[in-house]
């Protein structure tokens, strides 16, 4: 929230936003979501980021990808365009039960984060079995 | 750096990609590009995720460049199907206008973490002279 140059105080946004200490841009990455026989995959378009800045946590049924971008820049040169910003990622989803927790798989490869989400095998249901008295 | 047209731009390939059919299609504005420009080489890098570099095709000719390639989308196996899919994919190409003539064969071109940087030398001919003045 830019909230320079206004000498107003600023009304919070009900529920309050959860607000960034560091003022960069954020943006939600596109994602494709591929339901598979084994569970689901999921790729996320991140340019920028590799396997050291991205952060994929999950937090009960949370599932957040996050990676800080560092903008770049070349010394002596100056801009003269710009098309594209360049900022943070951040994105969230809820999973349901049916994914196994502790088998999720991320992988980053030339900007594209991929996650793998495992179904839980299926609870057998156990037949009791009755009988006669 | 804010541009004003930009909103515009963005809802008028919004529309047009609505109104373009089945299929998508990378809009003709893809990528977007960014430049540095300094005293001997200009430097365009563009956001491209997931796309081969063998696939991406740049040329330069006199101060204009060119990057086109294709983005595949993501394969489905039998039994696979699509619970969002908000990535582009299809054609893309892109050509600019470069603030000097560049040195076409000492290009370089690398592509890392899903952007693409394009290094251009400044070409011998176009680069400012400093003419001495004689006294006469």
């Amino acid at each position: 929230m830019d909230t320079r140059g206004d000498y107003q105080k600023v009304p919070a946004s009900t529920p309050a936003e959860t607000e960034r200490t560091r003022n960069r841009k954020v943006y939600v990455p596109k994602v494709d979501i591929i339901e598979t026989a084994d569970g689901m995959v999921m790729y996320a378009d991140i340019p920028g980021a590799d396997e050291k800045t991205v952060e994929v946590t999950l937090e009960k049924s949370v599932l957040t990808i996050r990676s800080t971008i560092v903008p770049q820049n070349f010394a002596g040169r100056s801009i003269c365009y710009a098309e594209y910003d360049v900022g943070d990622y951040e994105r969230s989803f809820t999973v349901s039960d049916e994914v196994d927790r502790d088998r999720i798989e991320a992988v980053v490869k030339n900007g594209v984060l991929k996650l793998i989400l495992h179904k839980v095998p299926q609870v057998v249901a156990k037949k009791i079995a009755v009988r006669t008295e | 750096m804010t541009d004003p047209l930009r909103e515009l731009r963005r809802m008028q390939g919004e529309l047009n990609r609505v109104f373009s059919g089945p299929g998508r299609s990378l809009n003709q504005e893809a990528p977007a590009v960014n430049a540095w420009v300094g005293e001997a080489d200009v430097i365009v890098a563009a956001e491209l995720p997931g796309v081969d570099p063998a696939k991406v095709e740049i040329s330069v000719v006199g101060d204009t460049l060119t990057i086109s390639g294709t983005r595949a989308a993501e394969a489905l196996k039998a039994g696979e199907s699509y619970h969002r899919q908000e990535r582009d994919f299809g054609r893309f190409s892109r050509t600019i206008q470069l603030p000097f003539h560049v040195e076409a064969d000492k290009v370089e071109a690398t592509y890392s973490r899903g952007v693409l940087k394009i290094t251009m030398p400044r070409a011998e001919a176009d680069k400012p002279r400093k003419i001495a003045v004689t006294y006469e």
